[in-house]
């Protein structure tokens, strides 16, 4: 196992979310873009903890953790923000989001 | 004082007529005692003359002292003015009673009358000058009096513009004098300009300030060349004629030579010098001249206008060889005995209802028989009867001082001859005027009301009695203005002159009665000589001379100034104008077309601009997405490559 290889599979995992981020419909679709964004950026913390100098702390495991909860935190605020637009605009079609279009 | 007369006169308006006529005469008696006032301590002192000299104001640091003077000259002068002056208002009083413009004419009268003085009694060239111009003012007033008549109005223009050229030499005259003597003082103790201190400095030209001065004289008293006003003067009212042009103004030019005498006399050799010749041919010329016209002249007014012209050539004559007194005393006479045949005429002119011209009067002998008698003294004394008719003894003198002019006797025999016309025109007019027959309107001639005949009286008898003062054997007046002493010489009282005179005068009037006894409609003389007649009636075309040249000079000048003015100064002025315009042109352009144009240019690039910016604001969640992606890319990129 080289490190390089966790940092593709990173890389890729980032691109995917990011492109469902990007080109679905759905509000909750992107919140699910988000989180895989959010899941590449733990893999590519721990791979570089395991392939880096030795330290007896748990570096990247604690950030992992963090990470791992602000996400779930967020992914919670991200929901009730598309319970709260539904309950207005009756969709969850972003593409008819655009009250701020200026 | 008769200012002030004149400036009640018009404050009273037009319609108060009694009122301006009394103010006006009661101005002129004032006047009259004022003069006899000043006259009687000249009388006790031989050589008198009183000065009063005061600063007009000051330029600097340099005073102009102008001053009043009265001497022997000064107050004879001033008793005749004040004297003919108040006889012939009255006369006026008569004569313009049907005038609707009475009190201004009496105004007018009034001015003049005051500016006359004015000239009479200035110490300094300067008053005299101002006095002079007003004195011309006045008759320009009072030639054009009568406002509706273009002849008129004509004929005060040319009386003044004549005037004005004589004029003209004389202020230059006055100035070549103060830029030499310092003043123009007549007499300041020792430093006026006529006093022998300041007369020597003016040196060599001494000449050319007298003849400078003379031509003020020339053409105040209408000396040949600038005689031309005087006859067209007649135009207004007689008295006028009467007050200006026999008595008072044309005299003030002899007065002025009179005056600055010591100019002209200054280096005389025998009683001779240039400035003098120079005043005796021109008076003998204007003698000469004027008579020989006068004996062809129609209207009754103009004889006696051109009769005037005549005499003041003999007074200058005078004056040039030596006699001065002579000539003042002539001056003096010639003042009563001119304006009472003026007034006669104007007693004559009335009585027909204004006709003036003689052919169409006749027997008026009978009809105005105080005229006549008045009117034949006036005449008898201009023509030189001797004995007892004032204008004899005076041609007497001045012949006798001509015939001893060292210069030349040519002058002496020329006045002879001018002594002969002046008795042939005179009887001439006579006989036309009041003997033959009627012709014409004539008979219903009738005489005037007593305001008009008491004057002609007053100075028939004063033309007589004047002949008592100036008999030669009691030289009394000549000695009052000379300041010699005079002795009573009963041998002077027949004279060889006096035979000569009488002679030329009984000759002068047997001609004329012969020839114009049987007078018709056509003068004889018209009838034997009709182009010497012609000549003489037509003022021997000096008139026409002076239009064609001298006034088509003018008028060409004043042509191509118009021209100018209106093509060349006005267009440079038009073209500043334009240039100004242009100006604005390319401002406002520029305003319009650069500053305007450029402004909405950015306007416009700016809204662009907005347009397009607004675009990315699209407010789709995903594109703000997308947009932070690139740039994180971005960024990661550019941290790649600086590493």
């Amino acid at each position: 196992m080289t490190l390089s290889i966790f940092l593709i599979v990173s890389a890729a995992l980032f691109c995917v979310g990011l492109l469902a981020a990007l080109s679905r419909r759905h509000a909750i679709f992107i919140l699910i873009g988000i989180e895989m964004m959010l899941a590449a950026a733990n893999l590519n913390f721990i791979a570089f903890w395991r392939f880096g100098p030795q330290s007896p702390y748990p570096t990247g495991v604690m950030v992992a953790i963090f990470s791992i909860a602000i996400a779930a935190a967020e992914a919670a605020v991200g929901l009730a923000m598309v319970i709260a637009i539904y309950r207005h605009f009756r969709t969850t079609n972003v593409d008819q989001l655009n009250r701020l279009k200026g | 004082m008769p200012i002030i007369g004149a400036l009640l006169i018009l404050g009273f308006g037009k319609h108060a007529r009694l009122t301006a006529a009394l103010v006006a005469v009661l101005g002129q008696i004032v006047a009259l005692t004022m003069s006899i006032c000043a006259f009687v301590p000249t009388l006790h002192v031989h050589g008198f003359r009183s000065v009063q000299n005061f600063t007009w104001f000051t330029f600097g640091d340099q005073p102009l002292r102008i001053g009043f003077m009265l001497d022997p000259l000064a107050a004879a002068m001033m008793l005749m003015i004040t004297f003919v002056g108040l006889w012939i208002f009255v006369f006026s009083i008569g004569y313009m009673a049907e005038d609707k413009n009475f009190s201004r004419f009496f105004a007018y009268l009034s001015f003049f009358s005051g500016a006359m003085l004015g000239v009479v009694v200035a110490n300094s060239l300067l008053l005299l000058f101002v006095s002079w111009e007003l004195v011309g003012l006045a008759s320009y007033l009072l030639i054009g009096f009568w406002i509706d008549r273009p002849s008129a109005a004509a004929a005060a223009k040319k009386a003044f513009i004549t005037t004005r050229v004589g004029d003209m030499g004389f202020f230059l005259g006055i100035l070549c004098l103060y830029h030499h003597a310092g003043t123009l003082l007549f007499y300041d103790g020792g430093r006026g300009c006529l006093e022998p201190a300041a007369l020597s400095t003016i040196g060599s030209s001494v000449t050319l300030v007298a003849l400078l001065i003379f031509c003020g004289a020339v053409g105040k008293s209408g000396q040949f060349p600038l005689h031309v006003w005087l006859p067209d003067a007649m135009e207004g009212p007689t008295p006028v004629s009467a007050l200006i042009h026999a008595a008072t103004m044309v005299a003030a030019g002899v007065f002025l030579v009179a005056r600055v005498y010591p100019i002209f006399s200054v280096g005389a050799i025998n009683g001779v010098t240039s400035s003098l010749a120079v005043v005796v041919w021109i008076g003998v010329i204007t003698g000469l001249m004027a008579a020989l016209i006068a004996v062809a002249q129609s209207d009754i007014k103009r004889i006696l206008a051109y009769s005037t012209v005549s005499q003041l050539g003999l007074m200058m004559v005078s004056l040039g060889v030596g006699g001065v007194a002579a000539g003042i005393m002539h001056l003096l006479a010639h003042g009563f005995f001119k304006a009472l045949l003026f007034l006669g005429a104007g007693s004559v002119i009335h009585g027909l209802h204004h006709e003036q011209d003689i052919r169409k009067m006749g027997g008026l002998r009978k009809l105005m028989p105080v005229t006549f008698a008045t009117y034949a003294i006036g005449m008898m004394a201009l023509s030189g009867v001797p004995f007892f008719f004032s204008g004899a003894w005076t041609k007497e003198e001045i012949l006798h001082a001509t015939s001893h002019w060292p210069s030349s006797h040519v002058p002496y025999y020329l006045l002879l001859l001018g002594v002969i016309l002046t008795a042939l025109y005179m009887t001439r007019q006579v006989m036309y005027v009041f003997f033959g027959n009627s012709r014409g309107h004539a008979s219903e001639a009738h005489e005037g009301p007593s305001v008009m005949t008491i004057p002609l009286i007053v100075l028939a008898i004063c033309a007589v009695a004047f002949s008592v003062f100036l008999t030669p054997a009691w030289p009394w007046l000549e000695s009052y203005l000379t300041g010699h002493t005079a002795e009573f010489d009963s041998h002077l009282l027949i004279q060889p002159m006096v035979f000569v005179s009488l002679v030329l005068a009984g000759a002068g009037i047997a001609i004329g009665v012969w020839f114009y006894r049987r007078a018709g409609e056509v003068d004889p003389l018209q009838q034997k000589q009709p182009a010497v007649f012609r000549f003489l009636e037509n003022k021997m075309w000096i008139d026409e001379i002076y239009g064609r040249t001298i006034i088509a000079l003018a008028a060409l000048a004043a042509r191509v100034s118009d021209w100018m003015d209106r093509y060349i100064w006005d267009g440079l002025v038009r073209g500043i104008g334009r240039v100004g315009q242009l100006f604005g042109a390319i401002t406002a352009g520029t305003d319009e077309g650069v500053i305007n144009a450029g402004v909405d240019e950015t306007t416009d690039g700016a809204r662009g601009f907005g347009r397009v910016m607004s675009r990315l604001h699209s407010g789709q969640i995903q594109i703000y997405l997308g947009a932070v992606a690139l740039g994180m890319l971005a960024l990661l990129l550019f941290y790649a490559w600086l590493i």
